[in-house]
């Protein structure tokens, strides 16, 4: 047994594990009962299971948790909840963006992400930045648009 | 007076309280035999009953997809949840409706239609009666059947149908809440991961247990029936270890391995096939017109789901539950009664949401393989998950199709004989009907299945479906080679023919424009005497401003298609914009489409929207690639469209709030756009390819030959 120490959301955990090299979402998932990261490859190809670490947006399903030692991580559930929502999440609700809707946890946080180094991103810029999430169901031009409304509420509260 | 014919799914299952009840004071609930598969159908039945109720539509909770209480709708699939489906929802509410008005008025002593019903109360001349659905509940029978005679409401008189209605289910999603199935856990469930038979008839040779549990790194088992070998645990990442490690410690014998060959869909010429002939026989001489013959084709495609697919199961005193994101719970349910040897009522099987499926994924597999593990160690609920690589190389994938347009023109350059000669796998593979589930293909003594049979035209055919071009032709046919095996196995994808069908016969069309030498907008319009054909048409031309005869052949092109899904659902047409040097970049996409009434606009927009983008992957990067297996198994080997690579979508309803019968959205589009990028792709380069995908590889092999 192992025990890592590391923060999610701003609170400090602690895990015990037989396995140092559980991913991190397997961590976030099972022991921690975060299940809004989602799984979507575990190949770091599709972008489901986007964490930011240390304000970086960054893949979990592969990343061995003993890496994320004394490291903050934030998850969706860090954004803000149905009362208070993230300017973001209130654009997705407020742009109906997503269908199955598996692919937003991740979408979300690489949208934070961007938002957090440019706060004015251009259309293909915001379609780049998100080039690392796969959404099969085709809620593209909801999710570009939901993105830059919540930047231009954030501009204005910033 | 004839009793009125209930709409099909009520017919199906006409007693009311499978359908409303009012379970609290100021609580509708409804239940539907439709799924939520990310299209928003669930939004939509609970505006059509609140119309029907006149009741708030917070009032109403919508249920579906258990097999215990509720109709039985069959598959949520085909676009056909609102045609049909919010058909039987408003019937059966307006039934209920008018069950409640004749009480009230019988107990107020006045007649039916003095009585007014505002959010659930009963008013009579403006006042209030006292009486509301909750008061009258308990006296009234609803386990009756729907007469079907009660009046629906006038568009007029619709309050939520029609307007675009927050979709109920996506805040859990923006929130991350527990909104999968994926997310579920049950008291002292365990993992599970199949070491998937290779193919049907293979059979575990070896065993490497010692090697497996190192690989775990954590403690597992092993559970076994016949060929049917799983891998259970506490820890989910340590049978996802073992799991991905079986590859090389479990050795099989008679593994299929097929070629690149058989990827392409000219291998399904010459193969076993049964024919029918739709229509009058072709004719032997071209009666002094002129002939036209093309070929189009597309491979086998995958629905590479989001998440791979997931199902839970529990067998306990000796009643089997089951939670699965299938389309289809009560088949779903008489498959794994068929499986596992049980009867139907020791089964019961529920719908909780996955990611979008787009027809038959994984998902009833899945749910299959935790049913069997769990009937395998009674008592404790499993749960298992597909690896990625899993779900692509065993989801069953939409058949590869090879369609030959055959016409002959007239002297006006119009299409007089029109041919569709087509070659494909069935679309119909869903467990039933000569299908097995997956673990079924690995467990002893399994009974023999019958032949698969496509989907009959009734249901709107498979192969066939939109073949039949809706244009006026004087004499028309299909030809159908159904081919009895394919490398892969094959079934149903959103729209199951349609999108090759009218990329071939949309492709087909333009050909015969420039032929003619006859603008395609204006070719379209000649020989479409439809009104709402011509009227989509004009719309999306008027949209994307299209001018007639506009030069092509510099790399960037436009092109327009045009279709009715089925024939029968709603008319969609697209105009595409692109740009094309060795690859297509498509810069904007406009969408004109009729789908009747619309219950929930921006819902049906979010579809519509959704069918462009998924068309525009599958014709410029898909398609499942066989090399001694299954050689697209990630996201690297099977990419599909990308943020950056999406234009801007314009679309338009026209007559959203029109009195005509809703018609399915959800697959409108998919074959226009194909067929749209298929003609842009022509425009641009002044060079036809007919096979799709479009990739890199194929442009550069035509542009090399001109
Ligand atoms: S689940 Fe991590 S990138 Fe796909
Ligand atoms: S909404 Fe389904 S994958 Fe994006």
């Amino acid at each position: 047994m192992t025990t890592i120490e590391f923060s999610v959301n701003g609170k400090p955990v602690s895990v015990a594990l037989d396995n140092e090299d559980t991913p991190l979402l397997d961590v976030l998932r099972n022991d921690l009962g975060l299940m809004g990261t989602r799984f979507g490859c575990g190949l770091e190809q599709c972008g489901c299971c986007m964490v930011l670490i240390d304000g970086q947006p960054e893949k979990c399903c592969a990343k061995p948790v003993s890496s994320i030692a004394g490291k903050n991580v934030t998850t969706v559930e860090g954004l803000g909840t149905p009362d208070a929502p993230h300017p973001l999440q209130q654009a997705f609700l407020d742009e109906q963006a997503g269908q199955c809707g598996y692919c937003l946890s991740g979408i979300l946080i690489s949208a934070k992400a961007l938002l957090a180094v440019n706060p004015s991103p251009t259309r293909t810029e915001i379609a780049l930045a998100l080039d690392g999430n796969i959404c099969r169901c085709g809620s593209h031009n909801r999710i570009l648009r939901a993105v830059e409304k919540a930047a231009a509420v954030m501009r204005v509260r910033a | 007076m004839n009793a009125p014919v209930l709409p099909g799914p009520l017919n199906d299952n006409p007693r009311l309280d499978l359908w409303v009840s009012f379970p609290e004071s100021g609580k509708v609930t409804i239940n539907t035999g439709r799924v939520e598969l990310g299209q928003g159908v669930l939004t939509a039945m609970a505006q059509i009953a609140a119309d029907e109720l006149d009741v708030a539509i917070t009032r109403v909770t919508v249920r579906s997809g258990v097999t215990d209480g509720m109709p039985n709708e069959g598959y949520t699939a085909g676009s056909q949840s609102i045609q049909f489906g919010g058909l039987a929802m408003g019937q059966a509410c307006a039934d209920v409706r008018a069950l409640f008005i004749a009480r009230a008025a019988k107990i107020l002593a006045c007649a039916g239609d003095e009585l007014a019903v505002r959010d659930g109360a009963f008013f009579r001349n403006g006042t209030a009666t006292g009486q509301d659905y909750w008061t009258l509940a308990s006296a009234i029978d609803l386990s009756v059947n729907a007469s079907g005679l009660a009046r629906r409401k006038a568009s007029a008189d619709l309050r939520f149908v029609g307007q675009s209605s927050a979709r109920s289910d996506l805040p859990a999603k923006i929130f991350g809440d527990d909104a999968f199935i994926h997310d579920m856990k049950l008291a002292g469930m365990k993992h599970a991961r199949v070491v998937r038979q290779p193919n049907k008839g293979a059979s575990i040779g070896t065993i490497d247990e010692a090697s497996l549990r190192r690989a775990a790194k954590g403690a597992i088992e092993f559970v076994r029936s016949g060929d049917f070998l799983a891998i259970v645990g506490d820890n989910e990442t340590a049978v996802e270890l073992a799991g991905a490690a079986a590859i090389n410690h479990v050795t099989w014998t008679n593994v299929e391995t097929p070629t690149p060959l058989q990827q392409e869909a000219n291998w399904l010429l010459q193969r076993p096939v049964i024919d029918r002939l739709l229509g009058p026989p072709e004719p032997s001489d071209a009666q002094g017109k002129q002939r036209f013959e093309a070929t189009y084709s597309r491979g086998y495609l995958a629905h590479a789901s989001i998440s791979p697919s997931c199902g839970l199961a529990q067998f306990k005193d000796g009643h089997l539950t089951v939670w699965t994101h299938c389309q289809g719970v009560f088949p779903l349910r008489a498959a794994l009664a068929r499986t596992l040897k049980l009867k139907s009522d020791d089964i019961t099987v529920r719908h909780v949401q996955g990611s979008g499926c787009y027809g038959h994924n994984g998902a009833d597999d899945a749910a299959a393989d935790a049913a069997v593990i769990a009937m395998l160690t009674p008592g404790t609920p499993i749960r298992i998950r597909w690896r990625r690589d899993e779900e692509f190389i065993y989801e069953p994938k939409s058949p590869a199709m090879l369609v030959k347009v055959r016409a002959l023109i007239d002297s006006a350059g119009k299409p007089a004989d029109w041919t569709a000669e087509i070659w494909s796998g069935n679309h119909n593979g869903r467990p039933g009907g000569g299908n097995a589930l997956l673990a079924g293909y690995a467990l002893p003594d399994q009974e023999p299945l019958p032949q698969a049979n496509e989907v009959p035209e009734a249901a709107g055919g498979g192969a066939t479906r939109n073949a039949d071009p809706l244009y006026d032709i004087a004499s028309k046919r299909i030809v159908h080679h159904m081919v009895t095996e394919t490398p892969v196995r094959v079934s149903a994808l959103r729209g199951l023919g349609a999108m090759p069908n009218v990329f071939a016969l949309e492709c087909a069309i333009d050909e015969l424009a420039e032929r003619a030498g006859v603008d395609p907008v204006a070719y379209r319009l000649s020989i479409t005497t439809d009104m709402r054909a011509r009227a989509v048409i004009e719309k999306v031309a008027a949209m994307a401003n299209w001018q007639a005869n506009a030069p092509g052949g510099n790399g960037a092109g436009r092109g327009i298609a045009f279709a009715r899904y089925k024939n029968r659902a709603a008319y969609s047409a697209v105009i595409v914009d692109l740009e094309v040097d060795e690859e297509i970049r498509l810069r904007r996409v406009w969408c004109a489409t009729d789908g009747g009434l619309i219950v929930n606009p921006d819902g049906a927009v979010n579809q519509l929207e959704g069918g462009v983008i998924q068309s525009a992957s599958w014709v410029l990067k898909e398609q499942v690639r066989l090399d001694g297996g299954t050689a697209s198994f990630d996201w690297d080997t099977y990419p599909v469209l990308k943020f950056s690579e999406v234009p801007p979508i314009d679309i338009a309803l026209i007559n959203p709030t029109s009195s005509d019968m809703p018609l399915g959205v959800g697959e409108a589009t998919a074959g226009p756009t194909a067929a749209a990028i298929g003609n842009a792709v022509s425009h641009a380069l002044g060079i036809r390819l007919r096979d799709l995908p479009l990739t890199r590889e194929r442009i550069m092999a035509a542009l090399l030959k001109e």
